[in-house]
């Protein structure tokens, strides 16, 4: 096992509101990411993504507030540290954050270059402009950025070269940790591939030690990450790898996720979307026992009481629900729905040159070694 | 289940475009956003025009809607050449068009409240005079065809809603009004996945009842693929590809309908990085 570079234990945060309302949007998030690693976080809109990544840099203002937990970077405990300390000693050289829209929200009245003076200033003012220029130039040129756009305004540049952009700046320290939020979901196509052909290159290059990517598009998800996380109103109910999240959910709710995959291969028009019904619970009050219980088509009488145990399975797998998972994978396989049950011919192929480790594709067959435990 | 090339030609034609061109600009800021294109959509066909940013998907949308003028060529509504030379005309035709937008918080009124826009539609299709109870109760049917709850609406504003309540709501407008032709300009670009596979039952359902024919507008081959009879590629204004979802997403034919393609993160298939432009 590698290096861990991002470690977080139970971490609780929450909003609160203009009425003085508590929104508990993160509830106990535990999470590791190993050198070299990426992590994928899905969920519908409004589980707590975004709160999720704005609580992991560590760097606390209102209406976001910390309540518990651990983070844990490369070693560094960063909880509790004063958001001063966190801006100067964590931002940019330990944890990168891309918020969502974040390419919208550049200064139209800066050039390219400032901001990324900006991002170095803030962490060491000793540093010349030319040594910065010098460095962002190389920085550009490895990454394949055209370097006359260092002298340009962001409103001169298209959609996905603006985001590009945006992702050079925020990593120009190689920071351990990059946090993408949504990074190419408002682009086309062609754009968003560019976009995460240079995340790969700067993991690869190593500019960035792990990152954590959050999308609800799960064939990106799929193509970019090892491991997937899924987030329902606040809780992570599932984690895997990226092959067994997607060809063998076992949360109710991540197999519902899942199913609504819609991708142009041979076969996928024939599968039916299944849409869940209903909307996540309001986070001001989140129901007692399992979350999903209102939209759940396995609920039983006893999800509703008391907290769920999680159950780790798999070696490194983990679920959160009342059913054994060999329950759950015998009853999905009777009603054999979903994106996973097309078993195409060009699938079989893959499956040996796909970034995966043998070991997982055994871990994904029906047996499984269940312990129940409270972690 | 998506209709054979033969069963769509024995469907009467409800929208056809002939040589149909955008010029914005003149001189050295010409641009032709849409450039001579021809097509012809049927009584309850499904189609998706695909495309990158700026290849003039929008413009031709708002071409056929009536909300910008035609350059060139001509629009045929059911067979006979679009007449909208009048605000009477061009309400006449709205009856039978209608579209839902890329950022739904563009499309509607900041300051009308949901009730207004709800009421808006009734009146649209002659029902101004119905009896108060009778409005309410098509409201009523209006939200629940989309699971929104009309008494948790009533007074609110647009603003008041998420992203994925007011891409719903824009469905229940379309329910009351139930047009031929429905344009969907990336109806479900704001959303998740999970609200994307309810938006879509919807939509399907709304044709299955009153036969409307929908034209998806999007980035997204996949959605294209999902839903659609035909498929229209379009680059740089014009149509490079067109036939059913089949022949067009399985076989593609043209070099940029193959590049879109191979851009898209697949599931069963690798996704291959290295062909990246400009690295
Ligand atoms: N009102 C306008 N005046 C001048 N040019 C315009 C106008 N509207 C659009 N254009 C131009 O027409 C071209 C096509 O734009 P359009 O909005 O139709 O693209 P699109 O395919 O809908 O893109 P997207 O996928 O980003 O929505 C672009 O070059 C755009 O800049
Ligand atoms: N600034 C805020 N004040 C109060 N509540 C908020 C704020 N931002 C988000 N929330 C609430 O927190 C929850 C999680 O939101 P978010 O993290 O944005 O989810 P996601 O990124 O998964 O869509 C939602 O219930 C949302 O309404
Ligand atoms: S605990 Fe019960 S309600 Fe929750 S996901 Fe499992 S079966 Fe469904
Ligand atoms: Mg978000
Ligand atoms: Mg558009």
């Amino acid at each position: 096992m590698g290096k861990i570079m991002l470690e977080v234990k139970d971490l609780k945060t929450k909003y609160v509101t203009r009425f003085k309302e508590n929104v508990y949007a993160v509830d106990g998030v535990s999470l590791e990411i190993e050198e070299g690693k990426s992590l994928g976080v899905a969920g519908e809109s409004g589980c707590g993504k975004s709160t999720l990544a704005l609580s992991l840099m560590g760097y606390y203002f209102a209406p976001l507030h910390y309540i518990s937990g651990e983070i844990i970077i490369d070693g560094k405990n960063i909880s509790g540290m004063k958001p001063d300390d966190v801006r100067k000693n964590i931002l940019g050289t330990e944890v990168a954050y891309i918020p969502q829209a974040a390419m919208n929200a550049l200064n139209p009245t800066q050039k390219v270059i400032r901001f990324i003076e900006d991002v170095i200033h803030a962490h060491d003012k000793s540093v010349s402009k030319k040594d910065i220029f010098d460095m962002a130039r190389k920085r550009f040129e490895i990454l394949g950025l055209p370097q006359e756009v260092l002298n340009r305004y962001s409103v001169e540049l298209s959609g996905g070269m603006k985001q590009r952009t945006v992702i050079a700046i925020s990593t120009i320290l190689s920071p351990k940790v990059l946090i993408a939020d949504e990074p190419s979901s408002a682009l086309d196509v062609t754009s968003q591939k560019m976009v995460i052909k240079m995340m790969r290159d700067l993991m690869e290059k190593g500019y960035i030690k792990s990152m954590i990517f959050i999308t609800h598009e799960l064939p990106l998800l799929y193509n970019v990450t090892d491991h997937i996380m899924v987030m329902y109103a606040g809780q992570i109910v599932e984690r895997g790898t990226a092959r067994e999240m997607v060809f063998d959910p076992v949360h109710p709710y991540s197999k519902g996720l899942m199913g609504s995959i819609i991708v142009p291969e041979e076969g996928t028009r024939d599968v039916k979307l299944e849409a869940i019904p209903g909307t996540p619970p309001n986070l001001k009050k989140p129901p007692a026992g399992c979350r999903f219980a209102a939209r759940c088509k396995y609920v039983i009488p006893t999800c509703s009481l008391g907290e769920r145990s999680r159950r780790v399975f798999d070696d490194n797998r983990m679920h959160l629900c009342i059913h054994s998972v060999d329950f759950l994978r015998e009853t999905y396989a009777k009603e054999g729905t979903g994106i996973a049950a097309i078993k195409s011919q060009k699938s079989e192929n893959l499956k040996e040159n796909k970034k995966t480790s043998e070991k997982t594709q055994e871990n994904a067959s029906n047996k499984s070694s269940e312990n129940e435990s409270e972690v | 289940m998506p209709m054979s090339l033969q069963e769509l030609q024995n469907k009467p034609s409800v929208l056809r475009g002939d040589k149909v061109t955008k010029i914005f600009g003149y001189g050295v800021n010409k641009n032709t956003a849409v450039n001579e294109v021809n097509f012809n959509f049927r009584e309850s066909e499904v189609v998706s025009i695909v495309g990158e940013s700026g290849s003039g998907k929008t413009t031709l949308a708002k071409m056929v809607l009536g909300l910008i003028g035609v350059t060139q060529g001509d629009i045929y509504f059911r067979d006979a050449v679009r007449d909208i030379s009048s605000h009477k005309k061009k309400k006449e035709y709205w009856k039978g068009i209608q579209a839902v937008f890329q950022d739904p918080f563009s499309s509607f009124n900041m300051f009308n409240r949901i009730d207004t826009l709800l009421l808006d539609c009734i009146n649209l299709m002659g029902g101004k005079k119905l009896p108060k109870e009778e409005k309410v109760r098509l409201m009523t049917d209006a939200c629940s065809f989309v699971n929104l709850k009309y008494e948790e609406l009533t007074n609110k504003y647009p603003f008041e809603l998420s992203g994925g309540q007011m891409q719903r709501l824009m469905i229940a407008r379309i329910f009351l009004l139930k047009p031929k032709i429905l344009i969907a300009d990336e109806p479900t670009s704001m959303v998740d996945a999970c609200s994307r596979a309810t938006i879509l039952d919807m939509l399907l359902k709304l044709r299955d009842e009153v036969n409307m024919t929908i034209i998806f507008i999007t980035h997204d081959i996949g959605l294209a693929y999902y839903v659609s009879d035909t498929v229209y590629i379009m680059e740089h204004g014009q149509f490079v590809e067109s036939g059913t979802a089949e022949d067009v997403i399985l076989n593609p034919q043209a070099e940029y309908t193959k590049r879109l393609i191979s851009d898209v993160p697949k599931i069963h298939e690798e996704w291959d990085l290295s062909t990246v432009a400009g690295l």
